[in-house]
């Protein structure tokens, strides 16, 4: 008697499993983006987005969000680098470079409805300008480049705003830079509405223990982009945006995107693999084919990255010696290496930026594999046997490194064979390998850029224009300070045939008379999407927008 | 009685502050942490110290502990670094703690439904086939880990046949309403039986992945205490007496055996949270579980910390009631 109930209740068990499953199924073959034509595009994302105000943000989670809602005066065309009109349709300076006169469109209005216009352009530009102590800390690409804010207007670029019309903005800069206007492009300088930012106290971040707690608007942000914020359901991780249907260009193709956080990579692949998601950023270069097998498509960005081997002469004064710094260049195997361990479409590097940027000398010729040239080298600067501390970050994956590690063991390899004695430095990515860079306590060191906008010296700038503060010790080096000097005023040139041909010459420069560290390759990083899905235009900036995306032919 | 707790307070308290003290001390030894996580490949040194002028993290250490025992005693725990940027801290433990509940509830669920039953049936056919099998099996699901039954699981069941989703806790497509944060309870309350049943096939794999090893656990200490039981005096004296199979099946051995397995499964709170920071990787489920790993992988100091004493509270209040129990039970424990 007891026999069987218990057997009863083991059945029921079984029988409610078994229509958990078979309901499951029948779930995931309607809808959900796999099925026949749908209004949703499923994007995974590896993290969960900071907030949603552009401004504060630092991190790709963040953007890939934003910049469906949001829009700069210039953007970018899609599947370039290459600035295009956005709010502003022209825009001009005054011979100096310091006065930029920007024509705005006049048929634009935010998703609360408020009109865009010159006031509103200003608006922004005194807000991003006018930051509290915290806000100073948190709008680190304003600050990273315009240099400074209201409380410090001599060290800023940013000068003043004036609306000289309804659509005509004049925004006044201290000096010329090739950055600006081409820095507009950046996601977080977008335009936003400023009747929404005043009423949702859009400047009231503060620190909060050791983070930064965000206004009220930061989660319900107003943009003129084709989508309007949704719904963040922390609870359940996902992201939902609405297409925007008054929108001055294009309609978004679909009505609704969806950005789900799924932190785990393979997790994500797995996702795409059943249908529950229709793309994700960034898959393993080892599941490219894996993919494409699967009827997904592998969408390849052109590179816009650099991937190199820092070098300190701090560290280790032997690498003062240009002959030690060539011979290390002669010794590594480059060609080898991005065929073997990089993504297909992996290129080595001839210079610290890619051959897209405006300046990138292509009369230059890459280092060519030469053992025996680096034993020499190394033989007439009496540094055979040297000691080198090379270290390499370990959890991570970034887009110009896809594998730390293997990467390290080749160069390693390439090193020891011309009798350079390797002492292999490791620490994990936030866990210290960072701090110990810019702390110089490496001799040598993997580590890698990639572009925020299509300017040289956002590249070699970034790396060599600041004298003092840049993690290749240029500052111990005769040449140092001429490098950073060629550097701010080859930025100052106006005239943009003028500008790219002095880049040309520093890059030369940087390439046989300097070698401050040594470039390795370019890569291209990937998304992929489901069969499904059309419409992607991959952007070497990673800086995709999802609006021509359409889902199951819809 | 009522010192007693008192003075059980107190105790738990201390340790508590304790244990804040030590972690703090801790976290900010280890080499990185928040300035880097922020930063990236942007930090030069002047925006290095420019980050860490602003979080307060140039002061000495006793200063940044002391303002942080002064903020949590206001109920601020700090804003989330990485987690839930911005997000109070205490806060993202509040709003993932449905999830881990839930979980865990369901994980139980299913351990002690199986674990019991299954247990008994095996220790009344001790030494048959079907005994050792399922004696071999628990051995299994104790020393599998459990990320590796959750990856299992999933690649089968999610992937290879598509019977349940991959991940997540509900279909981003479903628009529910949200009450307690228990995404099966607000869909019943709410009548929104989709959400329900979708939050429910979301929970069935990480459940059952949570469940291998309390459901290991209590088989075999089922298995145990009832051969135990059945070769006990007083079942001899009470089948002697001449009472029937039911009663003597049911109210001796089967009560008197079920007082081990009670307090085991009080035991494997604990290991269940454990497994739920793996599980909920796994799974990327949105849990504390999940908010754990990512804390300690970004350095998200103030949603670590928080984690970290909240586990810790847990643990050291069931001890409290576990001690109190006693106490009634036994008055010797109250004078010691």
């Amino acid at each position: 008697m007891r026999t069987t109930r218990k057997m009863a209740s083991v059945a029921v068990v079984g029988a409610l499993a078994l229509v958990a499953t078979s309901c499951a199924e029948s779930d995931r073959g309607e809808g959900d983006g796999s099925g026949g034509g749908s209004s949703t595009f499923t994007f995974g994302a590896a993290g969960a987005p900071e907030m949603f105000d552009p401004l504060y943000a630092t991190d790709g989670e963040t953007f890939r969000v934003t910049r469906q809602m949001f829009e700069g005066l210039l953007g970018i065309e899609p599947g370039s680098a290459e600035v295009v009109p956005e709010l502003a349709t022209e825009w001009t300076s005054n011979e100096e470079g310091t006065e930029w006169t920007f024509t705005l469109r006049d048929d634009v209005t935010f998703h609360d409805g408020e009109p865009f216009n010159a006031e509103a352009v200003c608006a922004n530009f005194e807000r991003m300008f006018d930051q509290n102590e915290a806000g100073q800390v948190a709008a680190e690409y304003w600050g990273y480049v315009m240099g400074g804010f209201s409380n410090d207007p001599d060290s800023s670029l940013y000068q003043g705003c004036e609306a000289a019309g309804e659509f005509e903005a004049v925004v006044t800069i201290s000096r010329a830079t090739s950055g600006f206007p081409t820095m507009l492009t950046l996601e977080s300088l977008s335009m936003q509405s400023p009747a929404a930012m005043e009423s949702g106290d859009a400047n009231g971040i503060a620190t909060e223990g050791e983070g930064f707690s965000f206004p009220e608007y930061a989660q319900a942000p107003v943009g003129t982009g084709p989508y309007t914020f949704g719904e963040y359901d922390e609870a359940n991780q996902t992201i939902s945006l609405e297409a925007n249907d008054d929108y001055w260009g294009d309609a978004a193709k679909t009505d609704n995107l969806v950005f789900r956080v799924i932190p785990d990579e393979s997790t994500r692949r797995q996702e795409l693999e059943a249908g529950s998601i229709d793309g994700y950023d960034l898959p393993s270069p080892a599941d490219w084919s894996g993919l494409e097998d699967g009827g997904n498509s592998v969408e390849i960005r052109d590179p816009f990255n650099i991937f190199y081997l820092g070098l300190n002469p701090e560290a280790n004064p032997m690498l003062k010696d240009l002959k030690v710094r060539q011979a290390l260049m002669y010794a590594l195997d480059r060609e080898q290496l991005v065929q073997s361990q990089l993504p297909e479409g992996a290129e080595v590097a001839t210079q610290f930026m890619p051959s897209t940027v405006s300046g990138y000398n292509s009369e230059l010729e890459a280092y060519p594999y030469d053992p025996e040239q680096a034993e020499q080298l190394l033989q007439e600067a009496g540094a055979e046997g040297m000691t080198l501390k090379f270290a390499y970050p370990t959890e991570v994956s970034r887009p110009y490194m896809p594998d730390p590690q293997q990467l390290f063991e080749a160069l390693r390899t390439n090193l020891e064979a011309v009798g350079i004695k390797v002492d292999v430095q490791t620490a994990s990515w936030n866990g210290g390998y960072l701090d110990n860079v810019t702390a110089g306590k490496y001799d040598a060191y993997l580590l890698g850029w990639t572009g925020d906008y299509d300017a040289a010296f956002n590249f070699i700038g970034t790396f060599f224009g600041n004298l003092k503060e840049n993690d290749f010790g240029t500052e111990v080096m005769p040449w140092g300070k001429q490098l950073a000097d060629d550097l701010q005023s080859a930025d100052g040139i106006v005239d943009e045939a003028e500008r790219a041909t002095a880049f040309e010459t520093i890059n030369q420069q940087i390439m046989e008379d300097y070698l401050p560290g040594l470039p390795i390759s370019h890569s291209p990083p990937a998304l992929v999407v489901g069969p499904d899905v059309e419409g992607v235009i991959p952007s070497p900036l990673t800086a995709e927008e999802f609006d021509t995306v359409s889902v199951g032919g819809e | 009685m009522a010192r007693f707790i008192v003075r059980r307070v107190l105790q738990m308290a201390g340790v508590l502050v304790v244990l804040s003290l030590l972690l703090f001390v801790w976290l900010r030894s280890l080499p990185g942490g928040t300035v880097s996580a922020i930063l990236g490949e942007r930090a030069t040194p002047s925006r290095r110290a420019a980050l860490e002028a602003a979080l307060g993290l140039d002061q000495p250490i006793y200063v940044q502990y002391l303002k942080f025992v002064q903020r949590a005693l206001q109920g601020e725990f700090g804003a989330s670094t990485a987690v839930l940027p911005g997000e109070d801290a205490f806060q993202i433990f509040l709003g993932r703690l449905p999830a881990t509940i839930e979980l865990s509830l369901l994980a139980m669920l299913i351990a002690v439904s199986l674990g019991i039953p299954l247990g008994y049936w095996a220790a009344r056919r001790r030494g048959s086939v079907l005994d050792s099998g399922a004696v071999i099996f628990s051995l299994v699901g104790v020393a599998v880990p459990v990320f590796f039954t959750a990856f299992l699981l999933k690649y089968f069941f999610a992937v290879q046949w598509q019977l349940l989703p991959v991940s997540g806790r509900q279909d981003a497509s479903i628009d529910a309403t949200r009450v307690t944060g228990f995404f099966v309870l607000d869909g019943i309350m709410t009548r929104e039986w989709d959400a329900a049943w979708d939050a429910f096939l979301h929970l069935l794999l990480p459940a059952v992945a949570l469940a291998t090893i309390p459901f290991a656990v209590i088989f075999r200490i089922t298995r145990a205490s009832v051969l135990d039981t059945m070769d006990a005096d007083f079942v001899r004296t009470a089948e002697a007496k001449g009472l029937s199979t039911k009663v003597i099946r049911g109210r001796h051995i089967l009560r008197n055996a079920m007082l081990p397995v009670v307090t085991t499964i009080g035991l494997l709170v604990g290991a269940l949270l454990a497994g739920a920071v793996l599980t909920e990787t796994v799974f990327s489920f949105p849990g504390i579980g999940q908010a754990l790993a990512e804390s300690i992988r970004d350095k998200d100091y103030p949603v670590l910390q928080v984690l970290i004493l909240a586990a810790a509270a847990i643990f050291v209040i069931v001890n409290l009631f576990v001690d109190i129990a006693y106490a009634i039970i036994d008055p010797r424990i109250r004078t010691r």
